[in-house]
């Protein structure tokens, strides 16, 4: 039997290979998008198993809304990428600095 | 009667309006039409007022027309007090600026601020009326503060001239300091009555007479003193009392016909006329009228012996009009009001003809004002000439002369005086006839006798000036001679203005004299056997002799008392003085403030301090930012967790 806890702990893992995907990427923007999608997904499986848990289907249709959000960020967070390695020529995290104060 | 009184104040305001709004489309002829018809009307209304209030006896007329505001249970309004007093004033006033605005159509008739001269004294007897008529402070203090800025403007007239800009700049701030003064009086009355109206502070004057006051600790002031002597102060700028006498010999800058109505008859003498206004506040404060009577006396006896030395043919009459001021002061400083106002009036006439007649020669000498450079004049100018004689007689006091009852009365009024400082007072005027009768026929000769001293081309061009000049001479000269004769009576013994002026009965010299009155002749008689007709008439014969007879005596005098001679042309100092401790000083305070104040603290550590400080927390905040994304988010992730974890603890 697949208890509660073996979710939240499969979620809690996910979300925290995104974090370290965050952190430890120096290189590449693209991973960076994908570590935050992990991220929301992560969160989904959170909803869908509390979801079940307490048979509450709020949760799952919150998981609708995440992910047809989640589509949409992509799709102008790859549509900037784009206009971003046409302008810089790069899309290398560590050229990415121009907020530098 | 209150439709009168409001065309009386508001027909010259109507003139000013005209003229001055409208000073660059309107023909010259326009200008000064409006304008003399304006004051005329007030003129002869005034009339009006004066045969309502004497002749009819109606009651003092005291009503307020208009709130302009209330704080606090204070009421500001405008409004009208007719009395005898007013009424007076409101004839004398209406009458010297008539005859003023006549003359300055010969005056300037070459000058390109035609129009804007007629609207500016316009606006002055607008001014001068509110003052006058006022029946709360604040209106009072409206008109003062309008009269001084439109003294302003006058002096300033020939913008182009730095003298005169110098003169104005002076006349600005020596009566700030008055008014200065004359506001914290006026704060006072506030303070202590609750009330602005004259008749309600009047009739709580006697509740208020034993208070005391702590300007510092330990020192007790009677209010009615501080009241009173900071009114005076007010005063003493506004009618130039010693030390605030300096802007007025300098505000000669102006035009004559200014000279004439603001310098001499009307404007200079607000602040006796608001003394005597205020008698019921100054009789209960025996240190005021000490220190108004020591500040006459000085100012009477020494600004005449400075009428000596010069040599410009308006600031002798300007330093004449000082020591007349302090006649009148003195008046006041011996509770002799009603003397105070005869003498205003008597004055107004024969100072303001004086001045005309002044103004006459220098038209006739094309603008030359220096008498060393005139004499013989009297074949030239017959008019000009007589009227002069007869406005310097009425000066010094001949008999008969509507001087000599005025000025015979203060005299007499301070010898009789027991207020401290009477004795002094009294060897200053007393003195000071000498010296008027001096210096007036010092002026008279070398203008109008002896040798001509001026150049040819000056002499083949003199001719008697235009009748708009001589005939408000002429207009003049005959209240300059009969006025004090037929108003020395009812004003000074038959208690004309004993509804505006009140004194206490154990201080009333004038009650005292008209025990002794026994008709204006006799007066006049009585005059030739006291000293003060000898003096004027040995002061004249001195003039005749040193300056007429043997000329080189005057030389010599300067001569030998060089170190006196310098003293008086430096006018003993005052302005120098004034130069170098409030000008200079108070610039170097400036620059010292600006160095240290303004550009070390202000701009220094406040400004670029600020900036400093907010510049050097930038560059140490700066390295926070990074510019990588992973960084904020890192941060934003770390903040989260602390949030979290604080409200999990929680």
């Amino acid at each position: 039997m697949i208890t509660l806890a073996d979710y939240l702990v499969l979620s809690a893992i996910l979300f925290c290979l995104s974090v370290a995907g965050i952190f430890i990427n120096r290189k590449n923007v693209l991973i960076l998008l994908m570590s935050i999608e992990l991220m929301l997904l992560a969160v989904n499986f959170n909803f869908i198993a509390f979801a079940r848990y307490l048979d509450d289907t709020a949760g799952e249709v919150f998981v609708f809304f995440v992910l047809t959000v989640a589509a949409a960020e992509a799709a102008i967070g790859l549509a900037i990428l784009v206009v971003l390695f046409r302008n810089r020529g790069t899309i290398n995290v560590t050229d990415l600095d121009t907020m530098k104060g | 009667m209150e439709q009168v009184y409001l065309a009386i104040v508001l027909a010259p305001l109507l003139g000013a309006a005209i003229s001055g709004l409208f000073c660059r489309v309107i023909a010259r002829s326009v200008a000064h039409w409006v304008t003399i018809i304006g004051v005329a009307v007030s003129f002869l209304l005034s009339l009006v007022v004066l045969n309502h209030h004497v002749v009819g006896g109606a009651p003092t007329y005291n009503e307020s027309l208009y709130t302009w505001m209330e704080v606090e249970g204070v009421r500001m309004e405008i409004g009208f007090l007719v009395d005898h007093l007013t009424a007076v004033m409101i004839s004398v006033v209406t009458f010297v600026s008539l005859m003023v605005h006549i003359y300055t159509i010969g005056y300037m008739h070459d000058d390109d601020g035609y129009n804007r001269f007629f609207s500016y004294i316009s606006l002055f007897t607008f001014s001068m009326l509110m003052l006058v008529m006022a029946n709360n402070f604040l209106q009072l203090f409206f008109g003062w503060e309008a009269v001084g800025l439109v003294s302003y403007l006058l002096i300033g007239f020939w913008y182009k001239k730095p003298t005169a800009i110098y003169a104005n700049l002076k006349a600005f701030l020596v009566n700030r300091v008055g008014d200065f003064g004359f506001l914290l009086g006026i704060a006072a009355v506030l303070m202590y009555f609750n009330s602005l109206d004259y008749a309600d502070v009047f009739k709580a004057a006697p509740l208020m007479a034993g208070l005391t006051m702590q300007i510092w600790p330990g020192a007790d002031w009677l209010v009615m003193s501080v009241i009173c002597i900071l009114l005076f102060v007010g005063a003493m700028g506004k009618s130039a009392q010693v030390p605030l006498h300096v802007w007025l010999p300098d505000s000669m800058e102006g035009p004559t016909p200014i000279s004439a109505l603001i310098h001499a008859a009307t404007m200079v003498t607000a602040g006796i006329f608001m003394v005597a206004r205020m008698s019921p506040l100054f009789e209960y404060s025996e240190t005021a009228l000490s220190v108004v009577l020591v500040i006459g006396a000085i100012t009477a006896l020494f600004m005449g012996f400075l009428g000596i030395v010069q040599n410009d043919i308006k600031r002798v009459v300007a330093y004449s009009t000082l020591s007349q001021l302090g006649y009148m002061t003195v008046a006041l400083g011996a509770s002799a009001y009603s003397a105070a106002i005869f003498h205003l009036m008597t004055h107004a006439f024969f100072k303001a003809l004086l001045f005309l007649g002044a103004g006459s020669v220098i038209i006739a000498m094309h603008h030359e004002q220096d008498i060393r450079k005139m004499g013989g004049l009297r074949k030239y100018l017959p008019i000009t000439w007589i009227t002069f004689l007869v406005g310097t007689l009425a000066l010094i006091g001949t008999p008969f002369f509507s001087g000599f009852y005025s000025k015979d009365s203060i005299i007499e009024a301070v010898h009789m005086s027991h207020t401290p400082g009477a004795g002094f007072a009294y060897f200053c005027v007393i003195l000071g006839v000498f010296v008027t009768a001096f210096y007036s026929f010092r002026l008279y000769f070398l203008v109008f006798h002896g040798e001509g001293r001026m150049d040819d081309e000056t002499r083949a061009h003199l001719h008697e000036t235009p009748p708009v000049v001589t005939v408000p001479l002429i207009l003049l000269a005959i209240p300059s001679v009969f006025i004090g004769y037929f108003t020395i009576e009812p004003m000074l013994f038959g208690g004309f203005l004993s509804d505006a002026i009140q004194v206490a009965p154990d201080r009333d010299v004038l009650d005292y004299l008209s025990h002794h009155f026994h008709g204006a002749a006799g007066f006049a008689l009585h005059g030739f056997t006291g000293p003060a007709f000898w003096l004027a008439l040995s002061g004249s014969v001195a003039a005749w002799f040193i300056y007429m007879k043997r000329p080189d005596i005057a030389d010599q005098a300067e001569e030998r008392a060089g170190g006196l001679y310098r003293l008086l042309l430096n006018k003993y100092g005052f302005d120098d003085f004034n130069q170098i401790v409030f000008a200079d000083g108070s610039r170097k305070l400036g620059g010292l403030l600006a160095r240290f104040g303004d550009a070390g603290l202000i701009d220094g550590v406040m400004v670029n301090g600020s900036a400093k400080a907010v510049g050097w927390f930038a560059s140490i905040a700066r390295n926070v930012q990074s510019g990588y994304l992973y960084h904020y988010a890192f941060a934003m992730i770390l903040g989260l967790l602390g949030l979290l974890s604080w409200l999990v603890i929680q």
